[in-house]
């Protein structure tokens, strides 16, 4: 049996696994999942969470168990792993179209590390709605852990920015 | 390496961010805000999660040992196997090894933020340390740690320079909390028996190695937000120690000697457990 047909399938399974708090997203393009490992009836799944208190991540790993045992898997392990550390340059470029669509703005590419200094702020945060510039950051912490509060000068939209991690 | 002094250390940390976390969430609900009540609990969350990782390692090596259950945890009378819950829940005041700083009460906004300040402006050092350690499960804690760290530091930075810039009435607020706070923060330098002992053998981190960094960190945001650390009244320690703010400090936390604060703190956070062991929702 080849395993890459199986990983590939249990990938395209994954596909349709979306996390509870931002529906447009599936894990894999969150880039939380980071090894799936097969054998003939068994498959082993490990993902890493967004942040260490998310409370979406004890959802998320039933949700892939519960979708992988329907697919008929019989012998379903999902473990998590810290180590690399997720960062936002791991979501894939399909789920930034996807999170602007949806009316988050997605993160900014290259920034994966926040500045510790008191009023940094990052580049310009275009808005999802009319793409324009002129932003304002409302709160650092937004209605998740990984986003920001931000309003467009503009239209006068409140929207979230998916925060640099 | 001993083993119990190695989940004694590794208590430590979980009960640090455990306790600040569970402070922090007295707040939800009472914000001044929306969207800083909405923060603060999002600080929480991150430091419950640190603190359940922290656990469910250390109740792995309680569990790997048999004996060892007995010996680091001698006033739990759970019976079976320990998990993160029993290390949060049936642990007394004794057990608990946070530092001061982190059980003292929230009082107004500006001591929860400043608190917050004091605390993660160490907890960055240390966290920065923690990850090139050899012990990789707290290296990979630490490596996921730190980038909730950066921002709480960055946050609560903020907070502390527009409360203590501010008006006359937050000025005043800010320059009490520091007051009160200052005492604590000696504590998170000095090293209990087990970090000296587990330090020898070239684990964890050095202490003293993050105390000048972090005063530069303090220092520069209390500049901006025109405090000043309070006057130290005996300044015989800072000859020996290098530090241009040594202070009189608090300690005792780390090896179980807390105020009185803590043990109101877990008649509530552990009342639930404790009345109905085990008990799930």
């Amino acid at each position: 049996m080849d395993y890459r047909i199986i990983e590939k399938e249990v990938r395209g399974l994954l596909e349709t696994v979306c996390d509870p708090e931002i529906p447009v997203l599936s894990v894999i393009d969150l880039g939380i999942i980071r090894k799936i490992e097969t054998e003939t009836d068994s498959v082993v799944v490990a993902l890493t969470p967004t942040y260490s208190g998310c409370p979406a991540l004890e959802a998320i790993i039933l949700d892939v168990y519960n979708t992988l045992r329907k697919a008929g898997y019989g012998n379903v392990q999902v473990r998590t792993e810290l180590s690399p550390a997720w960062t936002t340059d791991w979501i894939s470029e399909k789920g930034k179209d996807k999170l602007k669509a949806f009316g988050i703005a997605p993160p900014l590419p290259g920034q994966p590390v926040c500045h510790t200094r008191a009023f940094h702020e990052e580049e310009a945060i275009p808005c999802p709605r009319c793409n324009s510039y002129d932003t304002r950051l409302i709160s650092r912490f937004g209605s998740t852990p990984c986003k920001a509060l931000y309003q467009c000068r503009t239209c006068q939209e409140p929207f979230d920015y998916f925060k640099c991690h | 390496m001993r083993r119990d002094q190695h989940i004694h250390y590794l208590l430590h940390l979980a009960d640090d961010s455990l306790i600040l976390g569970h402070r922090n969430s007295e707040w939800t609900g009472h914000g001044p805000i929306l969207e800083q009540d909405i923060a603060l609990s999002n600080i929480s969350l991150d430091l419950i999660g640190q603190a359940r990782n922290l656990y469910q390692y250390a109740a792995r090596l309680v569990n790997r040992e048999r004996g060892m259950k007995e010996k680091v945890l001698p006033g739990v009378k759970v019976s079976g196997e320990v998990s993160e819950d029993t290390l949060a829940y049936f642990r007394d005041s004794r057990d608990y090894k946070n530092c001061l700083l982190v059980e003292q009460p929230n009082g107004d906004w500006g001591k929860t933020v400043l608190r917050q300040f004091l605390f993660s402006a160490f907890q960055f050092l240390l966290y920065d340390r923690l990850k090139q350690r050899d012990d990789q499960q707290v290296a990979a804690i630490a490596e996921k740690s730190i980038k909730e760290v950066a921002y709480h530091l960055r946050w609560s930075s903020e907070w502390v320079i527009r409360l203590g810039d501010g008006t006359a009435e937050s000025h005043r607020r800010m320059r009490h909390a520091l007051e009160d706070l200052w005492l604590f923060t000696g504590e998170l330098f000095v090293a209990a028996p087990y970090e000296q002992e587990l330090l020898a053998e070239g684990y964890g981190a050095d202490l003293s190695s993050c105390r000048l960094p972090w005063e530069d960190t303090i220092l520069e945001t209390l500049a901006r937000a025109g405090l000043f650390p309070p006057e130290d009244g005996t300044s015989n320690g800072s000859a020996h120690t290098g530090s241009a703010i040594m202070t009189r400090s608090r300690a005792g936390g780390k090896e179980g000697q807390h105020t009185e604060h803590l043990g109101y703190l877990l008649a509530e956070m552990q009342f639930l457990q404790r009345a109905y062991p085990g008990c799930e929702w």
